[in-house]
């Protein structure tokens, strides 16, 4: 078979992919080129996925607000210190049950599987934190997540994945199960744990029901929850931001797309760069799971 | 372990008292040989018992009047109380209906999308137009439901929305989507199959690199047409794949999203896009009857465990593919 011979099949099939393409990656011109176009353009809808009159206004008024930069603070401490502990106890809890030989171990996964097909569900766990004090503080936003079944799965396989050998060479040299999983295990699996981290990073940076669920004081907010009382609630509880775009509509318009560029820039950035991680995750839970 | 014992099956004096030296000696090797597993081991544990069993427990609150001041155990038991007044609840069978339609919508067109999608992305020759088309696709996947929601929000918003833009450059009225109960659920799965449909290509582009080659140069030599081998070699191939994504997908029917649609709801539209667990936080958690909305999110809870057993269930017995 000719590898460019051009077959209807496969004119249909590109036109397809690309209308995926384009339709995945539309919105996001649209948005960032609405924000950064002069307002006569934006209210004469001439703006497509190119900025006319370009300034960078909207983004002035959205960075110029301490509510925003707040919510950043907020949302990179959220996400730092909830991914260090997630890491921490979930590849501890996964390197031991990868050992086959450890004692219980078909019962704790029996456990922890059963927890992937029934929970007590919002309300009693929302007891339980507020039991432990946790409402309204950052623990209730960093603890509660520690671990997630699917993570800790994947880093079961992993650890399973690494030949016996390597760990023996440690054992012979007096060390015990710490020992071979810091000395050993950790240094070898850095791929494995920047996955698993991008995996919890994304999960906390975009966590909305926590905050939704477990804060009360609007300046422990993150980004998520300010997003929304900005964009989707109106001026409700919004402050300054959506005073000044006040009763012009179509530059509140451009004023929220800015808002939302801001706040999905840092995953838009970096996405292109750590995508193969994620796949390579992925990947590994398809065959394995 | 060697019997000594002259009478086969009835264990002497002399062993017996063996045994018992040798019981503590036993778990003590166990605690030996396990300790420092166990210690790693302990936080994941206690994770487990504290977040995800004690909750479990503290559905005992269901048949309780259960009030924050006075504590679980100190509140009053009201037996089924709860259960019948969801049940006698006017609101009750549009909320199952609710939620059943929309994830039965949700399964019927988010399940094949991706399967469509990885099928045509593995017969693209051009392997950078393949990653480009796979790097864009998954983007969606780690927008958060706060932005997506926004964003179909705005674009279908009846004053400047970019959808209705269009719409009114065709020369037709603008819509208002978000206050049309008849619309709300396309539009969810719409922007679900939006969101998810490149990141979940990747499980069936797993299973379709384990499709040996050599059974598509059969193919070819049998003379048979790109079709007929996608029907014959890929879709077997990727089955297993497909079957199992299947049972998982009808185990959570039921458990959909709470953010997303909690995001795009209003009051405007509830009698389509309220479903049991919007129900759940807006009694339980807004008007503080925790009680209440614990013991629904229970009743659900025990549906949805029902249907995914059900699933994996036919599944074992038809196709012989089975999650346990």
């Amino acid at each position: 078979m000719k590898l460019n011979k051009i077959s209807p099949f496969h004119v249909v099939s590109t036109v397809i992919l690309l209308f995926v393409v384009i339709v995945t990656l539309y919105p996001f011109l649209h948005m960032l080129a609405v924000s950064l176009s002069g307002d006569a353009y934006v209210m004469k809808n001439e703006v497509t996925i190119w900025p006319k009159g370009l300034n960078f206004n909207m983004y002035e008024i959205v960075l110029g607000d301490p509510k925003m930069w707040n919510a950043i603070k907020n949302t990179i401490v959220y996400t730092a210190l909830g991914t260090s502990i997630a890491l921490v106890v979930t590849s501890m809890g996964a390197y031991a049950l990868s050992r086959t030989y450890m004692a219980f171990r078909k019962g704790f996964m029996m456990m922890i599987v059963f927890t992937m097909f029934f929970g007590g569900g919002m309300i009693p766990t929302f007891l339980v934190v507020r039991s432990l004090g946790f409402v309204d503080t950052i623990w209730g936003m960093v603890i509660p997540g520690a671990v997630s079944t699917w993570n800790l799965i994947l880093m079961r396989t992993f650890f399973a994945g690494i030949p016996k050998e390597l760990e023996e060479s440690g054992r012979i040299d007096g060390l015990n199960d710490i020992g071979v999983f810091m000395r050993i295990i950790v240094p070898l699996s850095k791929a494995s744990f920047a996955t698993i981290a991008l995996f919890y990073a994304v999960g906390l940076w975009n966590n909305f029901i926590f905050p939704l669920l477990y804060l009360r004081t609007p300046d422990l907010f993150p980004l998520q929850v300010l997003l929304r009382n900005l964009v989707l609630a109106g001026s409700a509880a919004s402050g300054d931001v959506t005073q000044i775009g006040g009763d012009n509509q179509i530059v509140e318009e451009s004023l929220k797309y800015a808002t939302i560029m801001v706040s999905s820039l840092p995953i838009l950035m970096v996405y292109p760069f750590i995508q193969k991680y994620f796949v390579k995750g992925a990947m590994i839970g398809a065959v394995k799971g | 372990m060697a019997h000594t014992s002259v009478t086969p099956g009835v264990p002497d004096a002399e062993e017996a008292l063996a045994f018992e030296r040798r019981r503590p000696d036993k778990w003590r090797r166990m605690w030996q040989q396990n300790k420092y597993l166990w210690l790693l081991f302990l936080p994941c544990l206690i994770y487990y018992l504290i977040f995800r069993y004690a909750p479990m427990f503290g559905l005992v609150i269901t048949f309780k009047d259960y009030n924050l001041f006075r504590g679980v155990w100190a509140s009053d038991w009201v037996g089924f109380k709860y259960y019948r007044m969801f049940l006698e609840n006017p609101d009750f069978l549009l909320l199952m209906k609710n939620t059943f339609v929309l994830g039965v919508m949700n399964l019927a067109f988010g399940f094949p999308a991706p399967i469509i999608l990885a099928l045509l992305l593995n017969e693209v020759r051009k392997a950078a137009f393949k990653r480009f088309v796979q790097t864009v696709s998954y983007l969606p996947h780690f927008i958060s439901n706060v932005i997506v929601a926004s964003m179909v929000i705005m674009f279908l918003s009846p004053t400047g929305g970019l959808i209705n833009e269009m719409i009114v450059a065709l020369g037709f009225e603008p819509i208002n989507f978000m206050n049309e109960p008849g619309l709300f659920r396309g539009i969810y799965v719409l922007s679900e199959i939006w969101q998810h449909i490149g990141w979940e290509t990747i499980i069936y582009l797993a299973a379709l690199t384990a499709v040996d080659p050599q059974l598509y140069e059969a193919a070819s030599i049998d003379g048979a047409s790109r079709m007929r081998k996608l029907w014959h070699v890929t879709l077997p191939g990727i089955s297993f794949a497909i079957v199992i994504t299947l049972i998982l997908n009808i185990g959570s029917v039921l458990e959909i999203g709470f953010e997303k649609v909690f995001l795009m709801q209003n009051p405007a539209i509830y009698e389509t896009a309220d479903i049991i667990s919007t129900y759940v936080y807006r009694v339980g958690m807004e008007q503080g009857n925790f009680s209440y909305g614990a013991a629904i999110d229970l009743f659900m809870g025990i549906i949805s465990l029902i249907f995914i057993y059900t699933a994996n269930f036919i599944s074992r017995r038809v196709s012989e593919t089975s999650i346990w």
